[in-house]
């Protein structure tokens, strides 16, 4: 038992209990949403619920403050020819943008999001991941995306990695911890559920695919994977933990899918951006593009909606 | 886990706006006749009855009746199709016809399906993405057969067995249709097919079909009407060959009238498939696969499992998350794209189906249902699971044909075999393990035509269907369904 476990007196989960996950069935499954039809005023909520439960991300080695600014600006100001649009839920960017970001977002409500812990490959020393999240959350970080260790994971080394969590989730304080899996190198569905279940134990407060780094990142069966270990936790534990697909979903159809999943699988009650998220860059304007063809009737170019 | 009530919600929240798939585009005639000799005909006697749509009770067309006079037409005509230009054709002419049946099809599978979901209930989903395609796949599939007998049968002359009557429930009125049409024209006999009362338009539109195939004329006919007009195929003594799907009653009745006469029969009849879940299976999918077992096409599907046999130490979990998926099932208007459930097929269908609720219920069975709002017009069942059932229970041992599912536990594999096994039926099974080994240990000895392992309700035209003990004889589908229609001479 590590000392973390003890101190903040969590568990570790018994993963030989983790149901099983039959994969030809999960792919049936999403599948199924996929044939859901979802038109007019349904649409158009629909649309209302992905836009504010987008985390408006920019995580690329050449990021300046001048980049994270404009998407700053963007969160703030959607698309001023739309009045009454919701927020967007965050912006998420790296640790040494936290400061630029959140200088930016000020008071609005739109978090500010950091990922840390060696994002992608979380390949560094623990201590390093812990002052890193530290410093970003000091930075003024809301929330912070970590990654697991993905080798110890597969080594089965699953100890190290619900001591990790444990401990990254208390050097976040009061921020919300976001655990990547990132279930594109973690092999099967099976592991993904076990990751999910070691992560919600270790006191992931969100639990999230994808870095977008790796191919594949958020897929449905995968999502949906992870959507069920969220219920079995709930029913277990007792304690809501939220949901984010990051990567690969650039469309509003594709998310709105995402949602049709989300509801049928977990009820109403994670419909909000408190417990699911999207972690996208270009799904935005395709949702406000939608979202003005709605109101107008035509889609527009392109070129109306700005590019941040 | 508990199986108390869920702790999620899943009403008044986002709600699916209505996607009814258009109608404007099909055409319905105000009245139907036979379809003998590639021709619309009055019956002769005159009579008509009604077809309406279940989900509103609305008429949709009125249908001929027809008498014993009426078959004798269609037998005469599949008889003179039989022993001229059908039997004269090159077996690869007769593929060449059920390719354009198939291709045709497909062609107008949108209409198909629109018909269909109107005239039977089903949803839109289903008529769209299962019965139409899988219809079309059929005729495809015996197509190819037809110039290849020879090889079907390796070292044996086949010949066709002549004039072939052939019945078919509500439940699949197209496919019904198909799967018992396209082995017998591939075989090289003539037909004589009755669909059923409540479901006969797209077997109109299918004569449409054959019609604009340029089918010789008498090859294949059409005779609506209810029992009496079944019987009198079924006594027609120029009919060579029974083929039926549908009650064990009824295809006791059938095989007393045609007992001595030499006439070859296949009877596919009911069914009461347990599912059975083991501990180990992936616990999420198999829920799934018992929602497609029971509430697939509103649990109107001989093959339905309609018994769940799931092992105690996951009973609880099953039965609850079964409960949580049951109210996520969308019942109402079968052309909505997003229904998951349709109208029960007719009045009396709905009946009996809620005089077995009441019976559950005074068996003391444990009854519930999802909270699914129903429409005022129509023929409805909700979603519904009996658990505390018995072996001796009703529920378990007689086919419900609804959205009814009957739970019970078991302890050991030997005590689920044998509670699968002690049924009067034997039509299918369902086994969800994700262990490898088990699946061929248990599946060899469910005592049922078809078995599926981690799936359910999956059909294919390669594959053969059919029944042991009560749920009938012969099978349909794949190379097996063509035994059912040849006679091998040497």
């Amino acid at each position: 038992m590590s000392p973390t476990a003890v101190l903040k007196n969590i568990d570790f989960p018994d993963l030989n209990q983790v149901p099983l996950v039959d994969e030809v069935g999960v792919h049936e499954r999403a599948a199924r949403f996929q044939a859901r039809s979802i038109k007019k005023s349904s649409k158009i909520e629909a649309l209302r619920s992905v836009l504010s439960m987008i985390d408006l991300t920019t995580l690329e080695g050449q990021d300046t403050p001048g980049k994270v600014r404009q998407l700053c600006q963007k969160a703030l100001h959607l698309h001023n020819a739309l009045p009454d649009l919701p927020n967007v839920a965050a912006v998420c960017v790296y640790p040494t943008m936290v400061g630029v970001a959140r200088e930016v977002l000020g008071d609005s409500p739109i978090k500010v999001a950091s990922v840390a812990t060696a994002f992608p490959s979380g390949m560094t020393p623990r201590q390093v991941k812990l002052e890193e999240t530290r410093i970003a959350v000091a930075e003024g970080a809301d929330e912070i995306d970590m990654v697991i260790s993905r080798g110890a994971f597969l080594q089965g080394d699953h100890h190290f990695v619900f001591d990790e969590i444990a401990e990254i989730k208390t050097a976040c304080g009061k921020a919300h911890l976001k655990v990547i899996l990132e279930t594109g190198e973690l092999g099967t569905l099976d592991q993904v559920r076990r990751a999910s279940m070691l992560a919600m134990h270790a006191g992931a407060d969100f639990i999230k695919t994808s870095t977008g780094k790796i191919k594949p990142a958020a897929t449905l069966p995968v999502t949906l994977v992870m959507l069920h270990a969220i219920r079995d936790y709930y029913y277990q534990v007792d304690r809501m933990v939220g949901m984010k697909p990051a990567g690969g979903i650039s469309n509003s159809k594709l998310a709105i899918h995402y949602l049709i999943m989300l509801q049928e699988t977990l009820g109403t009650s994670w419909m909000t951006s408190e417990w699911f998220r999207f972690g996208a860059s270009s799904l935005a304007n395709d949702v406000l593009m939608q979202l003005q063809k709605q109101a107008s009737g035509v889609y527009q170019s392109a070129d109306y909606f700005s590019r941040d | 886990m508990t199986s108390e009530s869920s702790k999620l919600a899943f009403n008044d929240g986002w709600q699916y706006s209505p996607a009814p798939e258009s109608t404007d585009h099909i055409v319905i005639d105000e009245q139907y006749g036979l379809f003998i000799d590639n021709e619309f005909v009055e019956p002769a006697e005159g009579q008509y009855f009604d077809t309406i749509n279940p989900a509103t009770e609305e008429f949709l067309a009125s249908v001929a009746l027809a008498t014993d006079a009426d078959v004798s037409r269609a037998v005469k005509a599949a008889r003179k199709a039989k022993n001229g230009a059908w039997s004269k054709m090159k077996p690869a002419d007769r593929g060449k016809y059920i390719y354009r049946i198939a291709r045709i099809l497909q062609e107008r599978a949108r209409e198909f399906s629109v018909i269909e979901s109107l005239d039977g209930g089903k949803p839109i989903r289903e008529s769209r993405d299962i019965d139409i395609p899988l219809s079309a796949a059929h005729f495809f599939y015996y197509a190819g057969w037809a110039d290849k007998l020879d090889y079907a049968f390796p070292g044996r002359t086949s010949k066709p067995l002549g004039v072939v009557g052939q019945v078919i429930p509500w439940n699949f009125p197209l496919l019904m249709a198909a799967w018992k049409i396209a082995p017998a024209l591939a075989c090289g006999n003539t037909v004589v097919l009755k669909p059923a009362e409540t479901t006969p338009l797209t077997a109109m539109k299918l004569a449409e079909v054959i019609r604009d195939a340029e089918l010789p004329p008498g090859v294949v006919n059409f005779v609506t009407g209810a029992g009496d007009t079944g019987a009198s195929i079924v006594n027609h003594p120029d009919v060579d060959k029974i083929a039926f799907t549908g009650s064990t009653e009824v295809g006791r009745i059938i095989q007393q009238s045609i007992a001595g006469t030499g006439k070859r029969y296949t009877l596919e009849l009911g069914g009461k498939a347990a599912n059975i879940i083991f501990a180990d299976a992936a616990i999420d999918q198999a829920v799934e696969g018992i929602v497609n077992g029971i509430f697939f096409n509103q649990g109107h599907v001989c093959c339905a499992g309609s018994r769940l046999l799931v092992q105690e130490s996951v009973a609880d979990e099953v039965v609850s998350k079964l409960k949580d998926r049951m109210e996520t099932l969308i019942v109402g208007d079968p052309l909505d794209k997003n229904t998951d459930i349709g109208a029960i097929n007719s009045a009396s269908q709905l009946q009996t189906i809620q005089s077995y609720l009441k019976i559950g219920e005074e068996e003391g069975a444990e009854m519930h249902q999802s909270s699914c709002v129903l429409p005022e017009r129509g023929y409805w069942c909700r979603p519904t699971i009996f658990t505390g059932v018995s072996q001796s229970n009703r529920v378990v041992q007689e086919e419900i044909f609804g959205p009814v599912l009957a739970i019970q536990t078991f302890r050991t594999p030997e005590e689920g075999l044998e509670k699968a096994n002690n049924t009067p039926y034997g039509l299918s099974g369902g086994v969800w393990t994700d262990k490898g080994s088990k699946i061929f240990q248990i599946t060899k000895k469910v005592r049922a035509g078809v078995i599926w392992a981690n799936t359910f309700n999956k059909f294919d035209p390669t594959s053969p269907f059919g029944g042991y003990k009560e749920s009938g004889i012969g099978s349909e589908g794949g190379l097996h369904g063509l035994n059912a229609y040849v006679e091998l001479v040497k």
